[in-house]
């Protein structure tokens, strides 16, 4: 798709939005008329009564990300928007994997590779037994593979969610947002300290 | 302009506590200082349309005959009034028919508030009758979109979709509307218009620290550019924009949605721009060194091929929307912000300059064009009409005052291109949507918008046929719209297409016409068909002077092609004379 594929990478968005049918609609197509395909989608309440937050991760450039994260941001239920890098974020996926009891209880080395993996039991059946981990992509890819031998029955992965290391989060912005409505407006000019070099002539 | 006979006349004066959805529907919108609804009804939306037969004195109701010639006719409403264009239909397929206006309105930033009727909330999603999922087939296409299955939420929804449609930059707006939430009778306080919306920011706090830059990169520009787009007049900034002009002696071309910004004649208006504009706007595009773009969105038919699009220039953008900045054209400095507000505080830091020989080299390109296209379109020698000249026939007789509304096509390019306008809100076409059909609605429309201004309404032989029949809404509301068809007895604009890039193979684009003047005769309206160049004034002026409606078919030359043309997939600097 893009013309600088070696620039493509994985990014973070983060929305904050009002909690309002069809607005996943709304976002699900900015994304789809672009062509672009969404990796993981996830949204939940967040720490604040009635604002949602979905963490949407995509493969692209940073100029097509800052693009559809602006489009984001102009819905009218959207409050805000970021995007990070994998390295700027905190992030997680988890997994559940169910595997036959009976071949868990006979191989104890099951047992330790799942201890080196850090995974949980979450259930333990007589015919099987599901474990849960929770960490990065390669981290849980990895232990398919590991229990593939032992007759791996049934996989599944959540979206990822993430948390932005170097923000205050949306908590004091909204309320600053709150504190000043239905005056002047709070918003930040996202081209403002990025610019500095390029005014010269 | 009433339309019915009754014999009822019935306005109620004086707030009820309770009354049904559909009365607070109409209350709401002559809160919102609605005069004028364009709509076709429909079993989902009777409610509306009962409530309406009482409202008959207060608030217009224009029947169009196909619900694409109302959102047409609201648009044109809009664009020439400035205020919101209101739309009703029923549900399934009147609101369907919807769709090509909302997206035309959607990329044309143009205010609308469409009220679509539904079936009731307790048979949404088991296909019933006439239902659509309407919400989601408009999502792309509308700026904000909302349901209501209960009457206690029309108020907060309407005033929302008025706030939403009209501020920032300004969309159209679809609610939808079950029929049981329109009889639903419920206790409805004071209407609120809602000037506030949590998660929506209109406009942004202005940084000075940006306008200062681009003040700086203008008063050190040796050639600067202005191209200016429709932003100016949705932010009500002509004066500004005027003021911004005189003062910093830039020369300034506009998009096809910004003319009349500057009147025509203005000095330092230096044409149109894009594939079918002027010859030096295009070309020195690529040779200015400071390019300020207001309230423009760098469309792909005004930038042409991007990777070759003002490379040697830095770019100021001035615009409300945050998503254009950066889009198409990478900016120097963005100076994001209602250009109401940017514009004097960038005339306050410019120094006044004239940059005479700069400006000479827009004059040599003219003088160039002139030469190769515009004396022979304007003026012919050859027997048959062209476009060009019925457009300055018209310019001569009505000296730049009208309102031009044009369809899509040649006749298009040439009314845009020739056309004199003196002020803003005067030519109105479909620029994003490119939509065929769009004028004699919008014609309609704009009329209602402005009956103080003379409407004329230039449409190809192909486009008339795509709504001819709102000739009908014409007859019966008696609304003067002076429609000139434009016949070359072709789609035009395919055809050159096809000759240009095509070998000619001239696929599908011959297209018979009925005869307009009997058609127009059918319902009532005067018509009159000119070949000849001896009756060209003449018949131009019988249609000026005639009291109410004209149809006037001119036969011009099949043939003609639109230039300059930026061919697709070239630069501006690779504009084509012939
Ligand atoms: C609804 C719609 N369908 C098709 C087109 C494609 N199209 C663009 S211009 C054009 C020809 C228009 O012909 P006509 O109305 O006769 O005007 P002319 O170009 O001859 O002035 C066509 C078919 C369009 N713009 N809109």
């Amino acid at each position: 798709m893009s013309e600088h594929p070696i620039d493509r990478q994985e990014y973070n968005i983060t929305a904050y939005t009002e909690n309002q049918i069809g607005l996943l609609n709304r976002i699900a197509i900015i994304f789809s008329r672009r062509k672009l395909n969404v990796e993981s989608l996830n949204t939940s309440p967040s720490e604040i009564e009635g604002i949602h937050r979905f963490n949407i991760v995509i493969h692209e450039t940073e100029d097509v990300v800052r693009k559809i994260a602006k489009q984001i941001e102009k819905q009218v239920e959207v409050l805000k928007v970021y995007y990070n890098t994998n390295q700027e974020v905190i992030w997680q996926e988890m997994a559940l994997y169910k595997v036959p009891t009976d071949v868990i209880a006979e191989k104890a080395s099951v047992e330790r590779l799942l201890r080196e993996h850090g995974a949980r039991v979450v259930v333990i059946r007589k015919d099987y037994t599901v474990f849960e981990t929770t960490g990065h992509r390669e981290e849980t890819d990895m232990l398919i593979k590991v229990l593939q031998p032992y007759g791996l029955i049934e996989f599944v992965r959540s979206a990822r969610i993430a948390i932005i290391k170097h923000s205050d989060g949306f908590n004091r912005k909204l309320r600053e947002f709150e504190r000043t409505e239905p005056g002047s407006e709070v918003v930040e000019n996202e081209f403002l300290n990025n610019r500095d070099e390029v005014f010269s002539m | 302009m009433l339309t019915q006979d009754k014999t009822t006349q019935l306005a109620p004066e004086t707030a009820r506590q309770t009354m049904s959805g559909a009365e607070m529907t109409l209350r709401a919108l002559l809160a919102e200082g609605v005069d004028t609804v364009f709509g076709y009804p429909g079993g989902a939306i009777i409610p509306i349309y009962d409530a309406l037969y009482d409202f008959e004195r207060q608030l217009n109701h224009v029947l169009v005959r196909h619900e694409q010639g109302g959102i047409h006719a609201a648009q044109g409403y809009a664009r020439a009034s400035g205020k919101v264009g209101v739309v009703f239909a029923t549900s399934g397929p009147g609101a369907t028919n919807l769709v090509t206006g909302l997206a035309d309105a959607q990329i044309d930033s143009t205010p609308l508030v469409c009220i679509t009727g539904q079936v009731f909330a307790h048979l949404l999603g088991t296909d019933a009758f006439q239902e659509t999922d309407i919400i989601n087939i408009t999502t792309p296409v509308t700026k904000w979109n909302f349901q209501v299955t209960e009457a206690s939420q029309l108020p907060e929804a309407l005033a929302k979709a008025f706030y939403l449609a009209r501020s920032g930059r300004p969309g159209p707006v679809l609610i939808d509307i079950t029929k049981n939430a329109q009889l639903q009778q419920f206790d409805f306080p004071e209407y609120q218009p809602c000037n506030h919306i949590r998660s929506y920011r209109p406009a942004p706090i202005v940084r000075p620290e940006y306008v200062e830059a681009a003040a700086t990169l203008i008063n050190q520009a040796k050639r600067p550019f202005v191209l200016w787009g429709q932003g100016v007049t949705l932010g009500q900034a002509e004066e500004e924009f005027r003021a911004f002009i005189e003062k910093s002696g830039i020369p300034a071309a506009w998009t096809i949605l910004g003319a009349g910004v500057l009147p025509t004649s203005h000095p330092l208006n230096v044409g149109m721009l894009g594939m079918h504009g002027n010859y030096g706007p295009n070309v020195l595009t690529n040779e200015c060194d400071v390019l300020i773009a207001i309230g423009m969105r760098f469309d792909d038919r005004v930038t042409g091929r991007l990777d070759k699009y003002a490379k040697q220039a830095q770019v100021i953008h001035l615009d409300i929307d945050p998503t254009e900045i950066d889009k198409n054209v990478a900016t120097t400095v963005p100076v994001w912000g209602d250009c109401k507000e940017t514009l004097p505080m960038l005339t306050a830091l410019i120094e006044a300059k004239t940059h005479p020989e700069w400006r000479r080299r827009f004059e040599q390109y003219r003088a160039e064009e002139v030469a190769a296209v515009i004396q022979d379109e304007l003026f012919p020698t050859s027997d048959e009409l062209t476009m060009g000249e019925v457009i300055q026939q018209l310019n001569e007789l009505t000296r730049g005052e009208a309102i031009v509304v044009t369809d899509v096509g040649q006749h298009q390019m040439v009314a845009c291109r020739y056309a004199r306008f003196n002020h803003a809100r005067s030519n109105i076409t479909s620029g994003g949507l490119g939509t065929m059909g769009f004028a004699l609605p919008a014609a309609i429309g704009a009329k209602f918008g402005r009956p103080d201004r003379p409407v004329v309404a230039i449409i190809g032989d192909g486009g008339i046929q795509m709504t001819i029949q709102e000739l009908g809404t014409i007859m019966q509301t008696g609304v003067e719209v002076k429609i000139i068809i434009l016949n070359n007895q072709f789609l035009g604009m395919v055809r050159q297409w096809q000759e240009l890039f095509h070998e000619r193979r001239y696929s599908f684009v011959n297209i018979a016409s009925p005869d307009y003047v009997t058609v127009a005769s059918g319902y009532s309206i005067a018509g009159r068909r000119v070949a000849e160049r001896h009756e060209l004034q003449s018949s131009l002026r019988e249609m000026l002077q005639h009291p109410g409606s004209f149809l006037l078919e001119v036969m011009v030359t099949r043939e003609n092609n639109i230039f300059p043309m930026v061919p697709q997939g070239c630069s501006v600097s690779e504009i084509r004379l012939r």
